[in-house]
């Protein structure tokens, strides 16, 4: 245990798992978005942001992005990006909709077999990516390409801000920032609008729904395609920080996301986002402690202890709740 | 088009629809030989094709066998892994086909076998290594390979009562992700640690002779059919085992459990006290099946034991048909053997994977050869459908 490595530095430590936890954030809200209205996990989503990172490279390297272009056009580039993402993951989620829960809903199949579904879904996805579409969309054409690809750096990583000792970079600031908003405006949508009505009405009860003239399907699509969005951004978010994808990130991204819903309390958005920040601060607090050997096994143990003490997580499971 | 598969699907029905049936109405001693016959014929499979003891050979059944391709895999050995991956299946499916508990992490179970018989049996393991030095033995003191089985056995049953005993109180999905996670960390750990050996793994692990070498007379390196006798033996003493417990007191609970938790309690059926005997014991054949893969290569590495493998073994399973025994048999051999045989296709192996679990639980959710309480259970629920507004 490396306590001075962890105290030494603690304001930069919190800075960066804020920054890493905004990813998981906006991962997570998908997670919880479908879990509130259908009560299962899905499982596929994790690929759902595999799929974004690699159609905003795609879009990038289809444009000519070189590194580190002048501020106005990686705006413009990055801007490009976030449509793109999101247009790629919305229709990601839509298909995973409809491909494999869409006929075992009407079947009204045990929850066991959605995930298993999910599960073998999102090993094709990942598949497809490892066999066809990973050197599709870095420029190789559809060739086998299992290995890391590095992703065209737009803005320069740099120092702008220093708080009580903690170096705080753009990108770390945009990362949090446009967690923030995404969420507000989910928030927003889901509590103000009339078809956040219609989800908050299905996630309560899925039939006194139906009966009062909501379209179910309508709203599980929606759903969808609504953590497809937040999975975009986030994908964009992941490509400017990190620099590179692979065709398997989904999966660890994917259960660290997981862990944050459920740590939040699934179902509840402002959860989602409160684990995904939490989650990120705990683990780089982890990795520092054990030099970064425990950091995966971290998360993992908070789910466990969340699970087991406070099974509806930090605020509670809500959607359904929520005021009307 | 679709008139010729409907007419087909009759046909299939009309063909195969009562063979359950049939089979049970069979008077018993012409079970018992068919039984004979068929356990007689999986201990010749590793011959497939030849006549031991002769020059003779059958035509055609050749063509099975997976070094009749170019740089196929040795045939008996491909039968070892298909009659691991049955063992697996068996445990796999008291807790998924059973008890109706989603395991991800089944592969944990499978490791802490493997290392278990590494780590006690093996005169290299860091923890003999250990007890050398703290009693004064001689370095090559391992403890014998026939008291590691009960230690395995021991050990991977004492993971699973750990892992369950707070997890088995979560609703089956929240579980699914934590027997995830714990697959995971199993893996870190001996990946991480130094008693464990770490990324470099263990090396020198016996088996029944004893620790690897060109002297082994039957267990040996190139010969690997009195390995698949071995495993197959397991496999058959364990069905046994298994359809004992299947039928008893116990597996009526589980049953009971998968099917309507609330009401088997009510019943007065202790949910959580089964769902944890269903753990323990698919956790305890999870790790002998680990323990014969860790003697078999006398070398383990903690990558082998990854979550593709967790995810393969509930695929064996549910295409099989969970709950029914000899449907996950079949799912197990079928994904062990195929890529094997057909490898010009083994790089899309993990795509067919996700295919035929999808296209599986979309068309057939109860499995290639499905127990027939699950598929009337699964009618059942259909017939339950909430509102639908199309």
């Amino acid at each position: 245990m490396n306590f001075d490595a962890l105290f030494g530095d603690l304001a930069q430590h919190t800075v960066d798992g804020l920054s890493k936890g905004a990813i998981y954030a906006l991962v997570a809200l998908g997670y919880t978005l479908v879990y509130g209205v259908l009560r299962l996990i899905n499982f596929a989503h994790s690929e759902i942001f595999m799929v974004g990172t690699f159609a905003i490279l795609g879009t990038w390297s289809l444009l000519g992005v070189a590194d580190n272009p002048p501020i106005g056009m990686a705006i413009v580039y990055l801007l490009i990006g976030l449509v793109v993402g999101a247009l790629a993951s919305g229709a990601t989620a839509l298909t995973v909709e409809r491909v494999a829960y869409r006929r075992l809903r009407r079947m009204n199949a045990p929850p066991l077999i959605f995930l298993i579904t999910a599960i073998g879904l999102s090993l094709v996805l990942v598949e497809i990516f490892a066999l066809w579409m990973a050197g599709f969309f870095s420029g190789r054409g559809f060739t086998e390409n299992r290995l890391v690809i590095g992703i065209p750096p737009l803005l320069k990583q740099e120092t702008v801000l220093s708080v009580a000792g903690a170096d705080i970079t753009n990108v770390q600031i945009i990362m949090v920032a446009s967690a923030l908003v995404m969420l507000y405006g989910l928030d927003q949508f889901i509590n103000r609008t009339r078809y956040g009505r219609g989800v908050r009405a299905v996630a309560q009860s899925p039939d006194t729904a139906a009966l009062m003239g909501v379209h179910q399907d309508r709203v599980i699509m929606l759903v969808f395609v609504l953590g497809g969005l937040m999975a975009g951004a986030a994908a964009l978010l992941w490509n400017m920080r990190y620099g590179i994808t692979k065709f398997d990130i989904g999966f660890v991204v994917g259960l660290k996301a997981f862990t944050a819903a459920v740590l939040g309390g699934i179902g509840n958005l402002r959860g989602a986002l409160l684990g995904g920040l939490l989650l990120g601060v705990i683990e780089v607090y982890a990795a520092t402690l054990t030099r970064s050997t425990w950091e995966d096994v971290a998360a993992f143990v908070v789910l466990v202890v969340v699970l087991i003490f406070r099974p509806t997580g930090l605020l509670g499971e809500s959607l359904g709740k929520a005021r009307a | 088009m679709t008139e010729a598969l409907r007419q087909f699907n009759e046909r299939r029905r009309h063909v195969l629809g009562g063979m359950g049936d049939r089979w049970r109405a069979l008077p018993r001693w012409q079970r018992w030989l068919t039984l004979l016959a068929g356990v007689a014929f999986l201990y010749y499979l590793p011959f497939l094709g030849d006549i031991p003891g002769t020059n003779l050979i059958i035509p055609g059944l050749d063509w099975f066998r997976t070094d009749s391709i170019d740089g196929g895999a040795n045939w008996a050995g491909v039968l070892f892994v298909c009659a691991l991956y049955v063992l697996v299946a068996i445990g796999l499916n008291v807790v998924i086909g059973l008890a109706g508990l989603l395991d991800l992490g089944y592969v944990g179970f499978y490791a802490v076998g493997a290392y278990s018989v590494a780590l006690f049996g093996s005169a290299d393991s860091p923890v003999v290594g250990a007890l050398q030095d703290q009693f004064g033995l001689s370095s090559d003191w391992a403890i014998a390979w026939a008291i590691c089985i009960p230690i395995a056995l021991a050990f991977s049953l004492v993971a699973g009562v750990l892992l369950g005993w707070p997890t088995l109180r979560l609703r089956g999905d929240y579980l699914a992700i934590v027997t995830l996670g714990f697959g995971e960390i199993i893996r870190i750990v001996a990946k991480n640690s130094g008693w464990a050996g770490e990324a470099q793994g263990v090396p020198g692990i016996p088996g029944p002779e004893g620790p690897p070498s060109p002297d082994n007379k039957v267990f040996g390196l190139l010969d690997i059919k009195p390995w698949y006798w071995l495993a197959l033996s397991v496999v058959l003493l364990m069905v046994l085992l298994v359809r004992r417990l299947e039928h008893s007191r116990v597996g009526r609970s589980w049953l009971a459990i998968r099917e309507d938790e609330d009401a088997a309690a009510v019943m007065g059926v202790y949910p959580f006290k089964f769902k944890l005997w269903a753990f323990a014991i698919g956790a305890a054949l999870g790790g002998f099946s680990g323990l014969l893969f860790a003697s078999r290569s006398a070398f383990i590495q903690p990558e082998t034991f990854n979550v593709q493998l967790s995810i393969l073994f509930v695929a064996m399973v549910v295409v099989g048909g969970s709950g029914n025994m000899a449907g996950v048999a079949v799912g197990a051999f079928l994904l062990a053997y195929l890529p094997e045989r057909f490898r010009d296709f083994s790089e899309y192996r993990v795509l067919a994977f996700g295919l035929a679990l999808v296209l599986i639980m979309l068309l057939r959710p109860q499995g290639l050869l499905p127990s027939r309480r699950r598929t009337r259970e699964l009618q059942d629920r259909a017939k339950e459908a909430p509102v639908n507004v199309a």
